[in-house]
């Protein structure tokens, strides 16, 4: 038996793919012009299709903070969190985290995949029960895998389906975990937190919360869904990463509980790797101060979506259920979703391309993400271009503009 | 027939039922009928699927439990289970 035999059904769906298009999923980013403009191939790109929420990839500021850190620090710590891993500036990051999110205690992974997995994986134990929203990120559904709870899985966003479930599990003596995200990764749409709190509370469950794309963007000063809609005294458990809104790459967690710290040497995919280069710490540390000294990235982040989601809304796109800085368009086959992501690439704009099964509900998707550094000109020029395309394939009627539904 | 075959008819008919949309032409559903390989389903369908059953059934199937599941058999014997 042949080593990848049972990948047979992926790689003949992907073959298909490529023989129509160039590798969509193997796009090269040949140079970086601005957070928001790449060259690929020979082409000047728009890029539509980021995580990079403030633009603060080529932030002067946080350039600098990565150079000194280079420079003081060197290129890399060569080594674990629990062993020589741990610099000042990884202890000031967490301390600066705590001090933004109003908790006791915070842990820096290297990455925010590496965050979920561990601090899912390690909270529940084999007594215990994790509740996870049937759309969760990869992340959520690995740290499932490699703990040792059971893993119920509960409809999309919906409070009353985890309070049947938690009752179900009434009788059941462990403790139940339940994770959710504050924004969809792949719809932009927005856990309904208030009604979930409720629900948490009312079976005396423990509440993760994954605050990703949320983080930056979301709330009075920037700390998320949470913080929006008046319950992160219900989130006893935050999970962020570096690689959205900061522009780098890592992850946290936040909590008040008291035993926190001791996950530091129980909490695998934090001990047995490699901590964050110092300047990519430096970077998302100046990022995190820009997040809290200038609120005016998320007035103008949202300003952005606004003009994408409208634009996109009043040519008859079909878009997910709510206004945020991941903006999904809708389409009716993954083969109709592969012509037009490449002919909006080939006109100059990249999009993330979202096909089952990474979607939810077998739908296909051009992912599209707005960044508060876009200016009105490109925005206007995607949404144009995306209409003439939608035009082309039939997606839209040629009727013209209709009013906003 | 006794009552837990009576039972275990009854899941597996409904589960059938449930399972017609994904069949492949030609070939019926039976109890060795392969959930991944012979019926039209991704792994995301596969959970969805569970979903609705769940529903349907009114029981709770963990998902370590689906990682198990291979055959529309198994998927029974699961829900008939719980």
């Amino acid at each position: 038996m042949g080593l990848f035999d049972r990948f047979a059904s992926v790689e003949q769906a992907h073959t298909e793919v490529k023989a129509r298009v160039d590798d969509p999923f193997g796009v090269r980013m040949d140079r970086m012009l601005s957070a928001t403009e790449a060259i690929i191939g020979n082409r000047p790109t728009i890029l539509v299709g980021t995580n990079n929420y403030l633009g603060l990839t080529f932030d002067p500021a946080c350039i600098e903070a990565a150079h000194k850190a280079l420079d003081a620090y060197g290129t890399g710590t060569t080594g674990s969190r629990i062993a020589n891993g741990s610099y000042a500036p990884h202890r000031d990051l967490e301390t600066a985290l705590a001090d933004f999110y109003g908790r006791q205690h915070c842990m820096v992974f290297t990455t925010g995949y590496q965050a979920n997995l561990g601090i899912i994986s390690t909270l529940a134990g084999p007594q215990d029960f994790l509740l996870i929203d049937a759309d969760s990120h990869a992340s959520i559904y690995d740290a499932c895998r490699l703990g040792t709870a059971t893993v119920v899985r509960f409809k999309h966003n919906d409070a009353e389906d985890l309070d049947k479930r938690l009752r179900r599990l009434a009788d059941e003596p462990g403790n139940k975990v339940v994770v959710t995200e504050g924004i969809y990764s792949m719809l932009g749409d927005q856990a309904p937190l208030k009604e979930m709190a409720e629900v948490k509370r009312k079976h005396g469950a423990w509440m993760v919360l994954d605050e990703a794309h949320s983080m930056g963007v979301l709330g009075p000063t920037g700390r998320g869904l949470a913080e929006e809609l008046g319950v992160e005294a219900d989130m006893d458990f935050i999970v962020g990463t570096f690689s959205k809104s900061l522009g780098a790459v890592g992850g946290f967690c936040v909590s008040d509980h008291p035993q926190f710290d001791l996950l530091r040497v129980v909490c695998r995919p934090y001990m047995f790797t490699a901590s964050l280069p110092p300047s990519v710490i430096a970077s998302a540390t100046e990022a995190l101060r820009q997040v809290r000294k200038r609120p005016e990235l998320r007035t103008q982040l949202w300003d952005n979506v606004a003009t994408l989601y409208n634009g996109f809304a009043r040519h008859g796109f079909a878009l997910g259920p709510q206004m945020g800085p991941v903006v999904a368009i809708k389409l009716p086959s993954p083969d109709l979703a592969v012509g037009f992501w490449r002919a909006l690439l080939d006109q100059g704009v990249y999009v993330n391309l979202a096909l089952p099964p990474a979607t939810p509900q077998g739908t296909a998707l051009l992912r599209c993400s707005v960044c508060a550094a876009h200016s009105r000109l490109q925005l206007d020029k995607v949404v144009a271009l995306t209409a003439e395309i939608g035009r082309e394939l039939g997606v839209i009627g040629t009727e013209g503009l209709r009013a906003a539904g | 027939m006794g009552l837990m075959e009576r039972e275990d008819v009854a899941v597996f008919e409904q589960v059938i039922a449930l399972l017609e949309p994904f069949r492949k032409a030609d070939s019926a559903i039976t109890r060795e009928t392969d959930i991944s390989q012979d019926l039209k389903l991704d792994s995301l369908a596969v959970m969805d699927l569970m979903m609705e059953l769940e529903e349907k059934f009114d029981v709770t199937i963990p998902l370590n439990l689906v990682a198990e599941i291979r055959s529309v058999g198994d998927l029974a014997e699961a829900i008939r289970r719980r």
